[in-house]
Parts: structure tokens; sequence; C-alpha cells
């Protein structure tokens, strides 16, 4: 249906921009005259007038739509069925929908059940229908209204540039939305969430255990929501990977910038920057199925009781995975040292490595520990590694060898497969990725902020 | 003069040091480069040696009498519902009369996928001359029977320790010896959706979800992603506003993709009521994802035109529209394609995010539009990683030499455009 809809609104589009540069045309032959547009920007303001408002219509009607529609339906039905909690009621949505479809249902199918659906589905029709009326006739009319105007004076291209314009600051604009739009989906959920479980608990509780009870009369878990386990389990898998990963793509930084040849430099530098590329689920399979067996084989053997699904086996592989990260952050600062400074070191009788200890990195410092922030925001927010190699189980301890949780770990248990969006188990997620998101923005704001001051410094 | 040797030896001896030091310092460079480069290697190593087998399949050859009795059906008008799953048990114990009781049964049964009834049922569907006939077929057999002859289950472990029953390495035995196994390509593995049976399954379903998913990403992402960075460098006055902007897009770089999903969710599921584990939702989280790098990398390919460019068409009386899209932007273009086709091979290896909107569904059909439920290449990944099947070990080892063909194809597409088009002022 949408698919053939923005077939026809293309084709009108293409359409109305070769009528309007057809009249502008044939304007210009009779007047004899140039225009003060060329007609293709004629053709071209007719096409955007077509456009966009159908476009914006089209979106509109989208958001809306379903919303209404659902109302409506439910409006239809006796109260004994509506006047039901929250939750009750998203169910029986559900229920008309699939009826409606022709899928399976979780209740038995009621002649009122039956009418609803029916309702549900021709309600959907009229809404296409006026869909496609609204749609097109907007953009008839603009497009009509547009190709009425075209008369030499008519600063069509003016208009145009404006319209343009307009667009080009929308689209930079969205980069804005979106931040905003994680702000609020994940903030107004948080609040949900903090309404249920009060938020000095869930900072620092020292329990995590969301396994709440779904039905009042369910014996289970009453869900204990202190996230301290799962930070402590996060920072103890980041201080590993970042222990990996700073000394070795710091120190590779030093030798491919300082030390290494030409072509030895030419040929490593992108082989090691293939560790970026990789997808992060690679990594979660490398390290469940390679690095955790062969880690506990190896506690194994030196009498260790090591977990298969250690810490260490999850941090080390993050590791892997940020070393590119920090090797070329680094190695750009260290190139961005000024060639004077080595040479008056090397002046003064310095070796090569007191240059670059005592020379160089104190001079490249911030921005090697923006890179290193970079770096710790990564491992911070990296999500599928832990889930492949990371357990579920949130404990509390600081021994690498054994079974710790982390925030996305929990974000994705508690989301995947479950439908339900009302619960404080699902809400908790929503509180985690705040908890998240803020973390990671001052992280990076502190390290964007350190590069750029140090970028300056040397320009 | 002793005095003086000895400051000299001391001298020595202490440049000696420094330079030990040196050198020390410059292995220790060293060591960290070949550590990061036996990453490389090891990772290359460890999913390659697991997963080229995958792309081999046993089969077995069956003779299979197709008649109206054999398949329990009264005339050919009624094949679509005959029972082919009778049809290759009957076979089977014709093959080996010896075989008696019900737990042997059982057993030789499941040495042939359950796809056999399968093959069988489009063989006589498409071609009902065959009916009462005999044919000799190449049917797949079960997971295990593959991983044993792959090599990759121990003929010599005790009984209990492996997979495969003594009685079954007996039958498969005779088999061999009949030249009734092969090893053939494994086309099923390219042509079949997501399966429970691991010798069934295939990763055209991810794949086609895949490419959907990226067509929208593409779709929306790089006019976005050029039209933002075009306003930004050409036209946005330095003030507040742009800085505001600036900062957002340098810190959504950074942002973990995992926060996008929650976005994904909150926003197009919850708000704007799309369906889940759709493409096209899919397609719109990832865009928002890749627009910061695809205006990064705008950016600097725009900056890289020299302004006589500019100051050229507007001296020869172009607008600032016009001198942009009619000189710049065409100049800058490869630098925009290579940011945006790293910007899709990123898209492409993400997983996380599509976790959040339900792309994770178990799905057998191959998706035929961006509304159709579908899954993702890196999420079947994460899917069969998760399998306790010996067999599927491989499966994800191959799946992931795909996914890695795919983005060295695409990365070698991007660092050939960079050189095609790199043009120094």
């Amino acid at each position: 249906m949408s698919l053939q809809l923005f077939t026809l609104l293309a084709l009108l589009t293409v359409a109305v921009f070769l009528l309007a540069r057809g009249r502008a045309r044939a304007i210009e032959r009779r007047v004899g005259q140039r225009l003060h547009s060329r007609p293709a920007y004629h053709g071209l303001l007719a096409a955007l007038w077509c456009l966009i408002p159908a476009l914006l219509v089209i979106l509109l009607l989208a958001g809306g739509e379903s919303l209404v529609v659902e109302r409506l339906v439910t409006a239809a039905l006796p109260e004994s069925m509506t006047q039901v909690s929250a939750f009750q009621y998203e169910l029986l949505i559900n229920d008309i929908k699939a009826l409606a479809s022709g899928n399976v249902v979780s209740r038995a199918v009621t002649p009122e059940l039956e009418s609803a659906a029916a309702h549900y589905s021709s309600l959907l029709d009229r809404a296409a229908i006026a869909r496609l009326l609204a749609s097109i006739g907007l953009a008839l009319m603009g497009a009509f209204w547009i190709i009425g105007r075209v008369r030499p004076d008519f600063q069509a291209r003016n208009q145009v540039e404006s319209l343009v314009r307009a667009l080009l600051i929308l689209c930079s604009a969205l980069a804005v939305l979106t931040t905003i739009g994680i702000v609020l989906s994940v903030l107004f959920e948080a609040i949900r969430f903090f309404q249920a479980v009060p938020i000095f608990d869930f900072l620092f509780g020292l329990k995590w255990s969301p396994q709440t009870a779904i039905r009042a009369d369910q014996v289970g878990g009453s869900g204990s929501f202190g996230a301290i386990p799962v930070f402590a389990g996060t920072l103890l898998i980041s201080a590993i990977a970042l222990l990996v990963a700073v000394p070795v793509g710091l120190m590779s930084a030093i030798y491919l910038s300082e030390y290494a040849g030409r072509r030895f430099r030419a040929w490593a530098k992108p082989l090691l920057e293939i560790l970026a590329g990789i997808p992060t689920v690679v990594y979660g399979f490398f390290a469940a199925l390679t690095v955790a067996p062969s880690l506990r084989g190896l506690g194994e053997s030196v009498g260790l009781q090591v977990s298969s699904e250690s810490a260490l086996a999850a941090g080390l592989v993050m590791g892997i995975m940020i070393i590119p990260f920090i090797s070329s952050l680094s190695d750009d600062v260290i190139n961005a040292v000024p060639q004077s400074l080595r040479d008056g070191s090397y002046g003064l009788g310095a070796t090569r490595s007191e240059t670059i200890r005592l020379v160089i990195l104190p001079a490249a410092l911030p921005g090697i520990v923006g890179s290193v922030l970079l770096a710790a925001s990564r491992a911070i927010g990296e999500t599928m590694i832990v889930v492949m190699a990371a357990g579920l189980a949130a404990n509390l301890t600081a021994n690498p060898l054994q079974t710790v949780s982390t925030v996305t770990v929990q974000i994705v248990t508690l989301l995947v497969g479950d439908q339900e969006f009302d619960s404080a188990k699902t809400l908790a997620a929503f509180a985690l990725g705040l908890v998240l998101f803020l973390l990671t923005l001052v992280l990076n704001i502190i390290a964007l902020v350190v590069v750029r001051r140090y970028r300056e410094q040397y320009d | 003069m002793p005095n003086i040797n000895q400051k000299q030896h001391r001298l020595e001896e202490r440049l000696a040091r420094r330079y030990r030091a040196d050198r020390r310092f410059r292995r220790l460079g060293l060591l960290a480069v070949f550590f990061g480069l036996a990453c490389v290697l090891l990772l290359f190593v460890s999913i390659f040696s697991r997963g080229y087998s995958a792309f081999w399949q046993t089969q077995i050859r069956l003779p299979f009498t197709l008649t109206t009795e054999s398949l329990k059906i009264n005339s050919a008008s009624e094949l679509n519902r005959a029972d082919y799953n009778g049809l290759v048990k009957q076979t089977l114990r014709t093959l080996f009369p010896e075989v008696k009781k019900r737990q042997e049964k059982r057993e030789l049964y499941g040495l042939i996928s359950t796809g056999a009834a399968h093959q069988i049922r489009e063989l006589l569907l498409a071609d009902p001359s065959l009916l009462g006939e005999t044919i000799e077929l190449w049917v797949p057999a079960d997971d295990d029977v593959d991983m044993l002859f792959k090599g990759k289950i121990n003929r010599n472990l005790a009984e209990n320790e492996r997979r495969i029953s003594d009685l079954e390495m007996a039958w498969l035995d005779v088999l061999d010896g009949q030249d009734r196994v092969q090893k053939v390509f494994n086309r099923t593995f390219f042509t079949a959706g997501d399966s429970r049976e691991p010798e069934l399954a295939g990763i055209r379903g991810a794949v086609t979800g895949s490419f959907y998913t990226l067509l929208v990403t593409l779709a929306l992402s790089f006019p976005i992603g050029v039209a933002s960075a075009v306003y930004l460098e050409e036209f946005a006055p330095r003030n507040r506003l742009t800085d505001l902007i600036e900062v957002n897009i340098n810190n959504l770089a950074a942002v973990p993709s995992i926060v996008f999903g929650l976005l994904g969710l909150a926003v197009f599921i919850n708000f704007f009521g799309i369906p889940r584990s759709v493409p096209l939702v899919g397609g719109l989280v990832l865009t928002l994802m890749t627009l910061p790098t695809i205006i990064i990398a705008s950016r600097a390919a725009l900056r890289a035109v020299p302004p006589s460019i500019r100051e050229a068409a507007l001296g020869v009386g172009a607008s600032r529209l016009q001198v942009v899209f009619h000189h710049v932007l065409p100049l800058a273009m490869p630098g925009m394609l290579t940011g945006t086709i790293i910007g899709m091979a990123q898209a492409l290896g993400e997983t996380a995010p599509l976790l959040m909107i339900g792309m994770v569904a178990f799905i057998v059909d191959i998706p035929g539009g961006l509304t159709d439920p579908a899954t993702v290449l890196p999420v079947q990944i994460y899917l069969w990683a998760d399998s306790p099947e010996r067999a599927f070990l491989e499966k994800t080892s191959a799946a992931i030499m795909v996914l890695l063909l795919f983005l060295v194809f695409m990365n070698t597409a991007a660092i050939l455009l960079r050189k095609q088009f790199e043009r120094r002022w």
C-alpha cells in the first residue's frame, strides 16, 4: 500500500516538474525574452511544492492514525471489556489486531471481539483511502498553485533556494533531534521506573535480581533493583579492557610513529586497524568460544577455578577490540607534536626513548588522555562481547575469574523477548540506559574538549 | 689519571645503559605491534579453521521407491499430502532389514535429515511422472552424521561421550562402503532461511534482511548526511546554534549503539507503532547511528575543496546554492561516498540496537519487503552462537566468514574510490 502510494507520488512529482518546466519554456518562447529564473527552476519549485506537503501529511497521519483507530474501535466495545487495567487493555488491542489479520488470539473469540476486528479492518481501509486522497490532493494543489504562477518575473530560483536551504537546516537539526529523542525517551521511562523503585535504592542498592512476579498471586522474586553490582561489573570488565588496550595501543602508536620505517608502517598500521572494522558480534563469538575455554583450561592446569563466563575473557577480548582506537588516536597526537621539540631534545644528547618519554609523551599527554577516555566510553557501552561472553548473574566481586554482569547485558536481557512494556523490569532497562548514556556523555565531552584544546595548542 | 679513567668508564657505562634502555623500549614497542597483529591473525585463524567445513555437506544416497502404496495414497492427485516421512523410514528399513528393536529403529531414522521428506515432496510435486519409479536420490544427512564425516566427532571416544552410537557408526560405515555417502558443496547454506536443524539452516534470510535494512539506511542517511554536511560547512553562520549542532554530532558518534536501540524501541515502536522485527525500523535506527559518521566524513570532503573553486563560481555570477550544487558537491562526492560506504559497513556489522527492536526472532521465511519480519546477518550469528548443537558452531563461523567477506568488499571499494579520485589541490 505505502509502496504504491510512494511510487504514485514520485511519478506525480516528475510529471509536475516536466509540466512546469514546459510551461516556463513555452512562456519564454512566446514572450521572446529570458525569464528571471531558468525554466528548470520553475519545474523544481512546482515539484517541491508537490512532494513536501504530501510527505508531511503522510508522516503526520502515520503517527496519529493507529491511535485514533484504536480509540474508535474500543469506543464501540461494551465498557466491561474496556474498563480494565492498562496491561489488560493492551492485550485486548493486540487480540483485536491479531484477529483482524487472522492470527492466533489469546482469549475466546466472542461476537463482540469479531465485530471489533471487522470494525478495525474497515477503519484501517478507510484510513488508507483517506491518506491517499489527502496526500495526492495536497500534492496536486501545491503543484498547480505554482504552475499557475509561472511568469517571466516570477522569482522561482530564489524560492527554490530558500526552500532547499530550509531543508538543509532541517537535516542538520536532525542530529540535535536525535539527542533530544534519546534523552526524552530514556528519561521518561526512567522516571516511571523511579516512581516504582526509589532512585536511591537503584543507585546504591547492593542486590540486583530483576525477576518480578508478573501476576499478583505468583510466588517469585519481588525484584530488587540495586544496581551497584551491575556498575561494578561494568567497571571491572572495562578496567581489564583498558589494562590490555592502553599499554599495547600506546606502545604500538609510539613504535609506529617514532621508530618504524616507512614500509613497515605502511602495512602494519592498516593491518592493526582491521581490528576496528571487525563487527563486535564476531569478537563476542571469539571470546565465548576461543578465549573463555582456553582461559578455563589454563586456570585448571594451575589449579585455579575460572568461570566459563569470566570477566577476564570478556575484558581481554574487549581490550583487543579497542587497541586500534587508542593506537590511531595516539598516533595522531604524537604526530602533531612539532618536530622542533624532538630536535631540541636530540640536540641536548637525549636518546630516542628518553625523548619520547620525557618530551613527546608529556607534550602529547592531553591528547592521549582524551583517546583513553574515548576508549573507556567505548568499553562501557560495548554490548555484544559481554552479552555473549559475560554472565547474567550480577555478582559483586573484584575477582576477574568470576562471572560478573554489565549494564549493557542487563539492558539486553531485560528487553529482548519481553513484549509487555510497563513492568518495572522493562522500565529498569531504561533507567540503566539513562545511566549508560549520561556516563558515556560525560566521558565523551571531556575527551572531545581535551582533544580539541590540545590540537589548537600546536596549530 | 685513574680519576679521569674512572670517570670516562662511568660515563661509558651510563651511556651503554641508556642505549640498552632505548633498545628495550624499542623492542617493547615492536612487541606491542606484533601483539596486535597476532590478535588479528588469531581471530581470523580461529574463525576460518572452524568455519570452512560448513561449506561442505554430507549427503547420503538412498533408493526411494515412489509408488502409491509406499506413499500411502490412492492416486497421484493426493501427492501433496502423502506420507513422505514414512517413505524415508521405509527405505531405511529395507536397507537394514536386521534392525528390529524400536530404539534401534529410531536411531536408524535419525541418520537422515528431516529435510529428506521435504526434498522428495518437492521433487514429486514438480514432476508427478516419477510416481511408480525407483529413484536414487542424494538427501542431506543429519547434522551429527555430518559432524562425524567431517572428523569433528572423535570415533575413539567412549560411546556415551559422543553423539553417535557404535551402531550408527556401523550403519554409516556400511553405507560408506556402498558408495552411498558423499560430501558436496553446501548449497543449502546459501539458499535456505534459518532452521532448527543445522543441516537445513542457511543464511539467505539473514542476508536478505540485511539487504533491506541497509537499503533503508542508505536511502535515508546518505541524503540527510550530505545535506547536513553541506549546511554546516557551506552555509551555517558561526554561532551558538551551529556550535551546539557540531558538539551534538561529535557526541552522537560516540554514544553506545545500544542506546540507539532504546531510542528505536521507545520512539519508532512504542510511539509511532511500527511493528517489531521489521527491516524498516532496523534501517531507521541504523540511519540515526551512521549519520554522524557520514556527516563527519562529508564535512572533511567539503573542506578539502579549495576556496578558489567557490570564488571563481561566485565571480561568474552563480548563486551560493549553485556554487555548492554545481561545483563544490561534485568535487567532494568521492570523499562523501567513501564515508558513506564506511558508515554502511559499520551498519552492516551492528547487532546490539537491532536486538532491542526485536530483530532476534526465529524467522524461517525469507523476508520479501521492508515490513516483513526479518533478521540480519550479525544477529543470525548471535542466534546461532547461542545454539547448543555442535553443528551450529561451524555454521556460525561460516556466517562470520560471509559477513567479513562483505565487509572486506565494502572497505576495499572505499579505499579504491579514495585512491581513484583523491586529488591534491
